[in-house]
């Protein structure tokens, strides 16, 4: 990513307000400006999520064809695809690790920790995070988890193969599965660091935005991203450290014997000398985080939806106050119903009811954010650019999967599609999907603050109405998959004669797939070469109102040359109107937040 | 069929395609490319947007019309009627929801498209309307929860009321076993570290427990029709789950304890064969399996419906192929097969 920052930074000039003189390893590796930090944490996310994705294809490929011999496996699988037919243990591979880096690697780090980086900075009107360099260690240590989880995937006896949510004991015991050997080791080391890396980036996040918001920026001015984005490094901060704590046990009943999660096993004809631990305790440990980590994807999407809308419709975001306050009540909830997760683990079945309640009380801050959105819209003066279509897309995705949820979340009606493809379904939609809308409309709508370029707009809407096809077209006929009770991470499903007349389904699933994956092509192919050849953007393409456009386009150290602005509006008054409705500043549908109160302007509340 | 359903992705995809490299064109006219959508761009993507929400219905309308076939029969135990009924429930409001803010969101999309000139309106904040999508939501909610949770209740509240018949259900990687407390109805007591492969001692049982001496152990699991059965789970190695979709029944065997579910089977294997959806489902897998035959393909022998336990958690390799036959049948029928085999006194006499 070094050659690609260094070929457009090119044109750079140096005598802007610079603190000190950058070298080459300073300015483009170990670089400490947030803006740098943010572009490194894009490309190696986006790297991780062509790698999740492809594998997905694969295994979408054996699920619609199953033990059928393709010679893309035998050249990318090797010996793991003998005669070209996938292995079921790598099929469960490539099932765990496609959960492990869309999750962590693309969702969390390359969404939360690109554009927290790039716009909290920007938006709050600071010169950089609050430590630049906690924030360039946070990621180099996001940086080397990536390459141990890539380089998990070579080891002799495969990478992890327990599912992501690698539950014990199949994950502590290398006779049970032979990923869980040193493919489960590398995972859990390359987890833990990444884990270091999202806590030292989610502090930061949270003490710039506590501490360095510019004059007049009070905390009911900031743009909702940023609420999405704290409230996100809150929530990271208070369940990460519990998965790391279970990483950390599952690492000594696997290499020191002790017995945090394993009791009484009985495994290749001998008994093993674990006593007392309980997988039901992991899987609390587990989903303590698991559950929180749905919103620390989902919120940054939401956010970046939130201001890609109002932006794009010219219209304040309706209900901003509901909007934080929805978001603050889903952060608060999604710590109390990780128990949903668990209705048939075993454990207590009143815990259940608590759950259940929790959980669907959830359903009511998502709806609030709905609806808010729809009414965003209306009587907007829409402008689609790509980002917007991504924005909107997310809404009717959030929705579709959001819905979902309701049967899930019941405990009753959980025990009948629990783990099953209809499972699969949901969360693809409601956070697979609706996320990588988030993390696409954040690309298209900051890639001239980010690239200095445009990026063409004709390749954006192929890209998002193939997607928007496939992603429904892969989605919701997988929920009848699963009510017809075909349990996920099956290898294939002809051992049962009930299954066989699902293979269509499973065909035009994976068709969709294949033509979804190439719509993501053309994204590569767009994001690269606008990269060096996109038309070179006004510094204020979308003519939005947020801080981050009152920077000049080229990039420095320090954000804005001189002063930094003054804060003396929220982020949301597009087509405000004095009282004999012209626009505020005639002919401009926006006033951006540095644009003092004009005369005979009413006031709002913030 | 499968070309068909490709035929029609491949259609859907084309119009995409088509429209994309029309609006490609149409934008090419324009010398100014700023990269930023223009009214043309608006007035495309709009219609687009409006196409796309009959998309999200005809996906919906094509499915239920195509797969409604291959969901689950009649459930076959007590509580899976109620189960069925909340179910069909809940999805009648997601689909009113669905179908009213699908429409909302994308009808917007197109109707308040951009045009220049034209002024959106301030509207920044409405307390009575959030207050009543809030409040919505929180009624018809609180509704679901109640019956949700009183459901939950009723079907996870185990007790030997009713004279219970006593099964265990035993998994390892990758098959399952059954344990019935025999004459007396009462599970000997067992942990894996008594299992003795040598003298056939699969389960742990303690050979010293006179409850264990007239257990039985089988690989094909029998209930009698009517009879509530309370299962206790065990597993010796990994997590499984033992999911038993046409009982609407589930729950996970974990290494180190024992976990229950009880449930009243009320339709016998020999009647839901003669269910007509699982008739015509048998026909169809049938068509397909003779056409397999035909192919000189594996895997092609005629099917009969037949319950079946699944393994619904990861559990390594043949996690794919973890099953058992459940065979629900007449008191008398039950009677006669249980009497049948070998109890575990027996079995361990045989061996030494």
């Amino acid at each position: 990513m070094s050659v690609t920052a260094h070929a457009q930074v090119d044109d750079h000039t140096d005598d802007h307000v610079h603190h000190h003189k950058e070298t080459f390893v300073t300015k483009y590796i170990f670089s400490q400006d947030h803006k740098m930090i943010s572009k490194q944490y894009l490309i190696t996310g986006l790297i991780m999520g062509f790698i999740g994705i492809a594998m997905s294809l694969l295994f979408r490929m054996q699920l619609a064809w199953p033990g059928e011999s393709f010679p893309i496996f035998e050249a990318l699988l090797g010996d793991w695809a003998p005669g070209g037919v996938m292995d079921a243990d790598m099929y469960l591979a490539l099932v765990t690790i496609h959960g492990t880096i869309m999750v962590f690697f693309v969702l969390t780090a390359g969404l939360s920790g690109t554009f927290s980086n790039l716009l909290i900075p920007l938006q709050i009107g600071a010169r950089d995070m609050a430590s630049g360099f906690l924030n360039m260690l946070s990621y180099w240590m996001f940086f080397l988890s990536s390459v141990i989880m890539v380089i998990s995937l070579f080891v002799e006896a495969g990478p992890a193969a327990a599912g992501w949510t690698i539950y014990p004991p199949l994950s502590a015991l290398p006779m049970a599965q032979p990923g869980s050997g040193m493919g489960m080791t590398l995972w859990l080391v390359s987890m833990a660091i990444f884990i270091a890396s999202s806590l030292l980036g989610s502090l930061n996040y949270i003490v710039t935005v506590l501490n360095l918001r510019t004059k007049g920026m009070s905390m009911t001015r900031l743009p909702l991203t940023i609420w999405a984005f704290f409230v996100t490094a809150i929530i990271g901060v208070v369940s990460f450290p519990v998965l790391l704590s279970a990483a950390l046990l599952l690492i000594m009943d696997r290499s020191f014997g002790t017995s945090f999660f394993l009791s009484d096993i009985f495994i290749q004809g001998e008994v093993l000398h674990y006593q007392g631990g309980s997988p039901v305790l992991f899987e609390h440990l587990f989903w303590f985080l698991g559950h929180p980590e749905v919103y620390i994807v989902l919120l940054p999407a939401l956010g970046i939806t939130s201001e890609v809308m109002s932006t794009n419709a010219r219209k304040p975001i309706f209900g901003y106050r509901a909007m934080v306050a929805s978001i603050l009540a889903i952060a608060f909830l999604s710590t109390i119903v990780w128990g949903h997760h668990m209705f048939v683990s075993g454990m207590n079945p009143f815990l259940g009811s608590v759950f259940t309640f929790t959980t669907l009380l959830i359903a009511i801050p998502s709806a609030v954010k709905a609806f808010n959105y729809i009414t965003t819209l209306w009587k907007g003066n829409l402008q689609l650019n790509p980002a917007m279509l991504f924005s909107i897309g997310l809404v009717s995705t959030f929705i579709t999967g959001g819905l979902t949820g309701i049967i899930l979340g019941d405990s009753t009606l959980d025990i009948n599609v629990h783990d099953t493809y209809f499972v699969v379904a949901h969360f693809h939609l409601v956070m697979g999907i609706s996320a990588l809308y988030g993390l696409f409309a954040g690309v298209y709508h900051w890639f001239p603050k980010m690239f200095k370029r445009m990026m063409n707009k004709n390749l954006g809407y192929v890209h998002f109405w193939l997607t928007a096809i496939c992603a429904y077209g892969v989605f919701f006929p997988m929920h009848f998959v699963g009510m017809a009770g075909v349990p996920r991470r099956y290898y294939e499903n002809t051992a049962f004669p009930m299954f066989d007349e699902l293979t269509d389904v499973n065909v035009l699933i994976t068709v969709f797939a294949m033509v979804a994956g190439l719509a993501q092509l053309v994204f590569l192919y767009n994001f690269i070469s606008s990269m060096f050849y996109g038309k070179p953007t006004e510094q204020n393409p979308w003519r939005s109102n947020t801080l981050e456009w009152t920077a000049p386009i080229e990039h420095f150290h320090g954000n804005w040359e001189g002063k930094i602005p003054e804060v003396h509006r929220w982020a949301y008054d597009y087509s405000k109107t004095m009282d004999n409705g012209e626009y505020v500043i005639p002919g401009q549908d926006f006033v951006p937040q540095n644009i003092p109160l004009q005369e005979n302007e009413e006031e709002l509340n913030h | 069929m499968t070309t068909l359903l490709i035929l029609v992705v491949l259609v859907l995809v084309a119009i995409a395609i088509w429209q994309m490299t029309k609006i490609f064109e149409l934008s090419k006219l324009k010398t100014v490319d700023s990269q930023v959508a223009t009214d043309k761009d608006n007035k495309y993507n709009g219609y687009l947007l409006f196409a796309f929400l009959i998309f999200i219905y005809g996906i919906t309308i094509f499915s239920f019309y195509k797969y409604t076939k291959v969901l689950l029969p009649e459930a076959a135990s007590a509580h899976g009627g109620d189960y069925d009924y909340l179910m069909l429930v809940s999805f009648i409001i997601i689909f009113f929801v669905q179908t009213i803010t699908q429409a909302l969101l994308h009808y917007f999309g197109y109707k308040y498209r951009g045009e220049k000139g034209k002024k959106a309106l301030f509207f920044a904040d409405n307390d009575r309307l959030e207050f009543i999508w809030t409040i919505i939501p929180v009624i018809v909610l609180a509704g679901l929860i109640l019956w949700g949770l009183y459901t939950w209740t009723n079907i996870m509240d185990i007790n030997d009321e009713d004279d219970p018949l006593i099964v265990e259900l035993y998994a390892q990687q990758f098959n399952w076993t059954a344990r019935y407390g025999g004459a007396d109805n009462v599970l000997g007591g067992a942990n894996v570290r008594m299992i003795d492969i040598d003298k056939a001692n699969i389960l742990g049982l303690d050979e010293s427990d006179p409850n264990a001496s007239d257990d039985v152990i089988v690989k094909e699991l029998h209930l009698p029709v009517g009879r509530k059965v309370n299962f206790k789970m065990r597993s010796q190695d990994v997590l499984h789950s033992a999911y038993m979709p046409h009982f609407r029944a589930q729950m996970n065997c974990v290494p180190g304890m024992t976990t229950e579910f009880s449930f009243t089977p009320t339709i016998t294997t020999a009647e839901m064969r003669m269910n007509p959806d699982v008739v015509d489902k048998v026909k169809r897998t049938n068509k397909i399996r003779a056409e397999r035959a035909a192919n000189g393909e594996d895997n092609s022998d005629p099917w009969e419906f037949d319950y079946i336990l699944l393994c619904n958690k990861i559990c390594g390799k043949s996690h794919y192929n973890m099953q058992m036959k459940i065979i629900v049948e007449s008191e008398e029928d039950y009677n006669a097969w249980i009497q049948s085999q070998q109890t575990f006194s027996q079995t361990m006499a045989s061996i030494q």
